[in-house]
């Protein structure tokens, strides 16, 4: 197969991309927009980074998960205690809560992998032989407890590695943040929020997709569903831990950084990570989840640990996505996390194409402008109608187009490249076989 | 036991293996001793058990009771994804190929157990990436060559003709570096011609990839005319062991499956 030389992808990719931004940059600058439509232009930024998290889970890999508001939530909630702290000083010091889940994630991660690497089915061994006198369930109970205590033991010295560092850095944040000039250290705070709020989301993820993605795609619907409610009723709750996430009464107050510079840069770099990672060899093991998985499980695949990255990778975007959503806003309250909201991410990449990137953009801009666009159309008093006549036209879009607007297609740079062809055989002697069969 | 005359060691080694589907004895005390480069054969009626021994060996279910042994090491209760690591690949019955991936990706996904770059480099396109990348897509692309599916790299495997899924899913299994092929009725819904060129090529790439086959069919002539030593089961159970000869000539297995008139006609 000839390609002709043409301009590469990339080039007009970044051209479209460029002139989206600046255009929506210009526009919102010298007010040719009005606000309302510039926050709505950001929401739908913001809704396509949660969506390709979403599909990078469901479309790539094949995992149907209704608990993507939860790690949207998460990344909201965690990303706005962090700089909310930072504006209003509500405990005292500026970077506690920075401080404080970075520490903790670090201290799971390192929990996660002393235990890991201490293979337990080995000790398990050890202790089998040794306890040789002992028999039936005493040796059952011995041998548990004794795990169980181990287990405790890295747990505590986790916790407390966690404590120390989280000390460290906020002497650190304490020290560098505020001799930064004002305008940079919002900014650098606001990509620690953001990043914080992403890891926390994904890390999460990570937990709870270990058990749960031993379950088949409908069960485990249902199972990330409650995961879904679990954080919802956390966070009506909140306040009983956390007295500023104000708990039912919505926390208030958070700064409103956001803007459309923050968006596109993030949407960019995330479209950009995440089409990298589809055309490598991990994203086409996590395909291949999706194709068949007996299939990909005797051909190599770890699908426990491609299942689980995909949903750790998802669950980083909704995270993020959460933290831009938090700080556009500058108010959070869980009503914004129920679980009927969840749908909103799943009808997008549903709308453009599951496994299709391109589709999920279009899509989400659709998707925002279809709903705002209709609040706009509608005559007074009539604005309701507009959740009448969306999934009136979603019907019948699935009805006319199953595989969504785009199916699996992708546009310029998002399209798998083209593997170069193999010039010079390796393999010798392969003519004896290599007659065209009838 | 018999084995089969040879002087090469054995590298798989299967005894007592069992498999019970709730009171069903699937599989019942099979036992067989492939030698390096083996090629060996394991047929009888439907559902006999044949299918079940390979979900075993590849862990798809594990054993009831028994071992299964390559190269010294037991094979009973690792994962699906380490026993192939360990280089036990196969291909199945009802072809599993990744449908909506292009001929290239199939194979190549079979190559990430061999894959030189991390997720970071992976994401970003820095280090190892493009480097690795290209021997795998080149690797990839020889195993294509052997199997003369080099010109439907691009095509998406679903819309292969059968014979070509079938070729597709053996270069795929060889592409995770085997040492022990298995190959699940082969010649499957192939005609003679194309039979004939698969039995030309099981010889060819055992030689070329020193590889030790073995695989089930039903077309005694692919069986009777390439395995070296043959396996007969019949529910869940050994019935007759040997060569093509001693297969053909042995009364249980004419009764069983065989029947008079086929053997006449061999």
């Amino acid at each position: 197969m000839q390609t002709l030389r043409r301009i590469p992808t990339w080039i007009s990719t970044l051209l479209v991309a460029l002139f989206l931004f600046v255009f929506v940059y210009v526009a919102n600058a010298n007010g040719w927009i009005t606000p309302y439509v510039y926050n709505v232009i950001q929401l739908a930024g913001i809704s396509a980074i949660s969506a390709l998290g979403l599909n990078l889970i469901y479309g790539f890999n094949g995992q149907f998960s209704l608990g993507h508001i939860g790690f949207y939530a998460i990344g909201a909630y965690s990303s706005a205690l962090i700089t909310k702290e930072f504006t209003s000083r509500w405990s005292g010091t500026q970077f506690s809560a920075l401080s404080w889940i970075i520490a903790g994630i670090l201290g799971v991660i390192l929990v996660i992998l002393v235990i890991k690497r201490l293979r337990f089915d080995q000790i398990k061994k050890w202790l089998n032989s040794t306890l040789g006198e002992l028999k039936g369930f005493e040796r059952w109970i011995l041998i548990s407890l004794i795990l169980l205590v181990i287990a405790a033991v890295i747990i505590v010295l986790g916790v407390a590695a966690s404590w120390v560092l989280q000390k460290g850095l906020q002497a650190l944040f304490d020290l560098l943040i505020p001799a930064l000039p004002e305008a940079i250290g919002k900014n650098v705070l606001m990509l620690l929020a953001l990043l914080a709020g992403g890891s926390l989301a994904a890390l999460v993820a990570y937990l709870v997709g270990l058990p749960l993605l031993r379950l088949n795609s409908d069960y485990f619907g249902i199972a990330t569903l409650g995961f879904a409610i679990v954080v919802y009723t956390l966070l009506q709750n909140s306040d009983l831990v956390i007295a500023t996430m104000k708990g039912a009464r919505g926390m208030v107050e958070i700064p409103r950084w956001t803007n459309w510079v923050w968006v596109a840069a993030v949407l960019s770099v995330l479209v950009f990570l995440l089409r990298n990672l589809v055309y490598s060899s991990y994203g086409r093991a996590i395909v291949s989840v999706r194709e068949d998985e007996i299939a990909a499980k005797t051909m190599g695949i770890d699908i426990v640990q491609s299942k689980t990255l995909a949903f750790a990778i998802g669950g980083f975007y909704a995270g993020i996505a959460g933290g831009l959503y938090a700080h556009l806003v500058g108010f959070l309250h869980p009503s914004t996390f129920d679980f009927v909201r969840g749908f909103d991410p799943l009808i997008i990449i549903v709308f453009g194409g599951l496994g299709s990137m391109t589709g999920t953009l279009v899509a989400s801009a659709l998707f925002s402008a279809i709903i705002e666009g209709l609040r706009v159309i509608l005559p007074q008093g009539f604005e309701d109608w507009r959740f009448v006549i969306y999934p009136i036209l979603l019907l019948i879009i699935m009805l006319l187009r199953q595989q969504g607007l785009l199916g699996t297609t992708e546009w310029g740079w998002l399209r798998a490249p083209y593997a170069p062809i193999r010039d010079v055989p390796m393999v010798s002697g392969i003519n004896s076989v290599n007659r065209e069969v009838a | 036991m018999e084995t089969a005359p040879t002087s090469a060691p054995p590298l798989l080694v299967i005894d007592n293996l069992t498999k019970l589907f709730g009171g069903l004895r699937a599989v019942s005390e099979f036992d067989i001793e492939i030698p390096e480069q083996g090629l060996y054969g394991l047929i009888g009626p439907n559902g006999a058990g044949k299918t079940t021994v390979f979900n075993m060996i590849t862990g798809v279910y594990p054993p009831t009771e028994g071992s299964i042994m390559l190269a010294g090491t037991s094979l009973v209760g690792l994962p699906s994804h380490i026993i192939t690591r360990k280089g036990v690949a196969r291909t199945f019955q009802n072809i599993r190929l990744f449908q909506n991936l292009t001929v290239l990706d199939n194979v190549r996904v079979a190559y990430h157990l061999h894959v030189g770059y991390n997720l970071a480099e992976s994401m970003t396109r820095l280090g190892r990436f493009n480097q690795q990348e290209r021997i795998q897509s080149d690797r990839a692309q020889d195993f294509l060559a052997v199997f003369n599916l080099q010109n439907r790299r691009d095509e998406i495997a679903k819309n292969l003709p059968y014979g070509e899924q079938r070729r597709l899913e053996i270069a795929r299994a060889l592409a995770t570096e085997p040492r022990v092929l298995l190959l699940d009725e082969p010649a499957a819904g192939m005609n003679p011609v194309e039979t004939d060129n698969l039995m030309e090529l099981i010889h060819f790439i055992r030689d070329r990839f020193n590889l030790t086959i073995l695989l089930i069919e039903h077309q005694m002539r692919v069986v009777m005319g390439i395995c070296e030593w043959i396996t007969v089961m019949d529910f869940g159970q050994v019935i007759a062991r040997g060569t093509a000869r001693d297969i053909q000539n042995n009364d249980r297995v004419i009764e069983a499956y065989l029947g008079k008139r086929l053997v006449r006609g061999l």
